[in-house]
C-alpha cells in the first residue's frame, strides 16, 4: 500500500492528466484562463489596475451588459438569437418616464410596467418566429427598426432627465449605487446559472436547441421554451437599460449605443463558450467573457493604448475563443473524459 | 370481450399532397405483441407518430381501452399511458445519459432536479436490462448506435406505459443487444398489462417475440395472423411479391 506523499510518479502524472481532463471538459476553461491571464498581465503593466475605483468602473461597464449576456445565452442555448435587446434596453426607460411624467403613474408600477412591456416584445419577437417560422436574426431585426422608429418618433431624440419620483433609494438600488449594477448581475448570473443547469427550464432549453425535433418527439413544447427565453431577454434588456440611465442620471437615446449592447452580450456570451448552433453554453462563461471584454477595453485604456484597436481586439479574441471552442469540444467529444 | 386496449379506425394521414395512411385499422389488446412489418416509406413511423399525439390525425379514430380519444400532444398521449421509442430515438447529445433518460419526465426537488435520485434510477434500470454502460453521466454524444438504441428502450420501458410504441428498436443492436431487448418486451408480455407494437424488419426476430403480425402496405393494413399461423418464407414472399411482379412485367415488356 502506498502512502500519501510517496504517491508513485506514473500516478501523479495520471491525476494531473485527469485533473486536465476535467478542467477541458468545462466549458469556461478557456475563458477563465484568459481572463486570469488579462488580470496578470494589466496590473503588471499598470498598478491602478487593481484599485477599487478602477475595479469599479469595469463593474459598473459589465454588470448590465452582463445581464443581458445571460439571456443571450439562454436564447442561444435554445437555439434562437435576439439582436433587438439593445433597442429594448434604450426605449425602457423612456417607457418608465412616459409612465410617470406623462400619466402619474408611481415610479415602482412604472419600472414594472417597462419590463412588462419589454416581455411583451419577447413574446411577439418568440412568436413571430415559432409560429410564422421565420428565422429570429430576421425577426428581432425588423423588431430592432421597429423599436428604434417607436423610441425616435415618441422621444424625438431628445435625452430627458431621470423622472422625480425614482430619484433616491429607488434609482441607487437600482444602478446609480457604487456596486449595485454589479450585484444585480451576480445575483442574475447566481441565478440563472442554477436554472440552466439543475432546472426543468434549463434542461428543456438545452434540448430545444440540441435536438428540437427529438425534444418534441419528447413532449416537450419546443416553442414555448423559446418564447420564454425570448421574453426572458428582453426583460434583461429592459433592466439594463434602466440600470444605465440610473447610473449615468439620465434617459437618453443612446443608451445601449444602438447595437452595442447587442453586440456586445453576443461576444461575452460566444467567448464565454456559448455555441450559436444551440444545445450548450454557459451563463458563468458568459459572465467571464463579459469579464474580459471590459478588462481589455479598461486595461488598454489604463495603459495608454488608444481606444481605437480596442475593436481589433475585440475581433481576435471573438474568433480565437471561438476557435479554441471547437478544439474543446471536439477533445470533450472524443476523449474519454 | 374486452376492449382493446389500443385500436386504430380508419385512420388517414397525409402529408400535403403525399398520403402516407390512407386507412388503416388494427388493434392491440394488454398483454399482447403487435408486430407491424412494411416497406421502408410504407407509413409505419408515421402511423406510431399518429398513435403517441406526434402527428395530428386528418381522419379517423384512435380508441384507448375502448374510448375514443383526441390526442393533443406527446404529453397527452404519455398521460394516457402511451409512450414510444422514435426511430430517431429522440436523444439529446448534448444531455447525460440519466437526462435523457428523464427527458420531460424529471423527478425533481421542489423547483430543482433530483440529479441523485435520476443518476441512481438510470444506473438501476440499465443495470437490471443487462445493458452495459460505465457510465450515466457521460454526453449522450459520446454513446455507440446500439447504446443509444438501448437508452432510448430503457426510457420507454421504464416509463410504466400501458401501451409501448417500438419503432424499429433492434435496427443498431448486436446479436447480444437485441436479445437483451427482445427479453425484456417477452418479460413486458408475460406481465400481461403492458399492449406493444413493435416495427421491425428483421422477421426472424418478429416472429420471436410477437403475437401477431400486421402488414402495412400503400397505407392500409394488407396482413393480420397469428404469428403461429405465419412464417419468414411466407412473410418475404408477401413483402417482395409485389416488386416482382412488377420487375417481371417491366422485363417482359422490354
Ligand atoms: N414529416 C413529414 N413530412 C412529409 N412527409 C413525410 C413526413 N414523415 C414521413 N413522410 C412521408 O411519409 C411516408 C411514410 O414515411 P414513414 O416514415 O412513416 O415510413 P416507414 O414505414 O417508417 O419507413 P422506414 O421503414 O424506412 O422507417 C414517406 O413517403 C415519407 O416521405
Ligand atoms: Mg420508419
Amino acid at each position: 500500500m502506498s502512502v500519501a506523499g510517496t504517491v508513485p510518479k506514473p500516478g501523479g502524472a495520471a491525476l494531473a492528466r485527469r485533473a486536465w481532463a476535467a478542467f477541458v471538459r468545462r466549458r469556461e476553461a478557456s475563458v477563465l484562463v484568459v481572463a486570469i491571464g488579462l488580470v496578470v498581465y494589466f496590473q503588471a503593466a499598470s498598478p491602478l489596475f487593481l484599485t477599487s475605483d478602477n475595479l469599479r468602473n469595469i463593474a459598473q461597464a459589465t454588470a448590465p451588459t452582463a445581464i443581458v449576456a445571460v439571456g443571450i445565452v439562454f436564447l442561444l442555448v435554445s437555439g434562437e438569437i435576439d439582436v433587438s435587446v439593445g433597442m429594448v434596453a434604450a426605449l425602457a426607460p423612456y417607457l418608465m418616464h412616459y409612465a410617470i411624467d406623462f400619466y402619474g403613474v408611481p415610479a415602482v408600477p412604472a419600472i414594472l410596467l417597462a419590463l412588462l412591456i419589454a416581455a411583451a416584445v419577447g413574446l411577439v419577437n418568440g412568436l413571430i418566429t415559432t409560429r410564422l417560422k421565420v428565422p429570429s436574426f430576421v425577426t428581432t431585426l425588423g423588431m430592432f427598426y421597429l423599436l428604434y422608429g417607436v423610441l425616435l418618433t415618441t422621444s424625438r431624440a431628445y435625452p430627458v432627465a431621470v423622472p422625480e419620483p425614482v430619484k433616491g433609494d429607488l434609482q441607487t438600488w437600482l444602478g446609480a449605487g457604487d456596486w449595485a449594477s454589479l450585484c444585480w448581475c451576480l445575483l442574475v448570473v447566481a441565478v440563472f446559472h442554477v436554472v440552466l443547469t439543475r432546472t426543468r427550464w434549463g434542461l428543456h432549453t438545452i434540448s430545444a436547441g440540441g435536438n428540437p425535433l427529438g425534444a418534441t418527439e419528447a413532449g416537450i413544447r419546443v416553442s414555448r421554451v423559446k418564447v420564454g427565453n425570448f421574453m426572458l431577454v428582453s426583460v434583461f434588456g429592459a433592466f439594463a437599460g434602466l440600470m444605465e440611465a440610473f447610473r449615468i442620471n439620465s434617459i437618453d437615446p443612446n443608451i445601449g449605443g444602438g447595437t452595442r449592447i447587442t453586440f456586445t452580450a453576443i461576444a461575452a456570451a460566444v467567448i464565454g463558450g456559448t455555441a450559436l448552433a444551440g444545445g450548450s453554453g454557459t451563463v458563468i462563461g458568459a459572465l467571464l467573457g463579459m469579464f474580459v471584454l471590459a478588462m481589455l477595453q479598461n486595461g488598454f485604456n489604463l495603459i495608454g493604448v488608444s481606444a481605437n484597436p480596442f475593436f481589433l481586439i475585440q475581433g481576435i479574441a471573438i474568433l480565437v475563443s471561438m476557435i479554441a471552442n471547437q478544439y474543446l469540444s471536439r477533445l470533450r467529444r472524443t476523449g474519454r473524459s | 370481450m374486452a376492449a382493446f386496449a389500443l385500436e386504430v379506425s380508419g385512420v388517414a394521414k397525409r402529408f400535403g399532397a403525399l398520403t402516407a395512411l390512407r386507412d388503416v385499422n388494427l388493434h392491440v389488446s394488454r398483454g399482447e405483441v403487435l408486430g407491424l412489418l412494411g416497406d421502408n416509406g410504407a407509413g409505419k413511423s408515421t402511423l406510431v407518430k399518429v398513435i403517441c399525439g406526434f402527428h395530428r390525425l386528418d381522419s379517423g379514430q384512435i380508441l384507448v381501452d375502448g374510448e375514443p380519444v383526441s390526442l393533443r400532444g406527446v404529453d397527452h398521449a404519455r398521460s394516457l399511458g402511451i409512450d414510444t421509442v422514435y426511430q430517431d430515438l429522440a436523444l439529446v447529445n448534448e444531455l447525460s445519459v440519466y437526462h435523457n433518460m428523464f427527458l420531460n419526465r424529471e423527478h425533481r426537488m421542489g423547483p430543482l432536479l433530483n440529479n441523485r435520485l435520476m443518476r441512481r434510477l438510470a444506473e438501476s434500470h440499465l443495470h437490471a436490462m443487462g445493458v452495459d454502460i460505465p457510465d450515466v453521466t457521460i454526453e449522450a454524444a459520446k454513446l455507440s448506435g446500439g447504446q443509444r438504441q438501448a437508452i432510448a428502450v430503457a426510457r420507454s420501458v421504464y416509463s410504466d406505459a400501458r401501451i409501448l410504441l417500438l419503432d424499429e428498436p433492434l435496427a443498431a443492436m448486436g446479436a447480444k443487444e437485441a436479445t437483451i431487448i427482445l427479453d425484456l418486451v417477452a418479460d413486458l408480455k408475460a406481465r400481461g398489462d403492458v399492449a406493444i407494437v413493435i416495427i421491425a424488419h428483421n422477421y426472424a426476430q418478429a416472429l420471436q417475440v410477437c403475437d401477431r403480425i400486421n402488414i402495412l402496405q400503400q397505407g392500409t393494413i394488407t396482413f393480420d395472423r397469428p404469428a403461429s399461423e405465419t412464417s419468414v418464407t411466407e412473410l418475404t414472399d408477401l413483402m417482395v411479391a409485389a416488386y416482382r411482379t412488377r420487375r417481371r412485367d417491366e422485363t417482359g415488356r422490354a
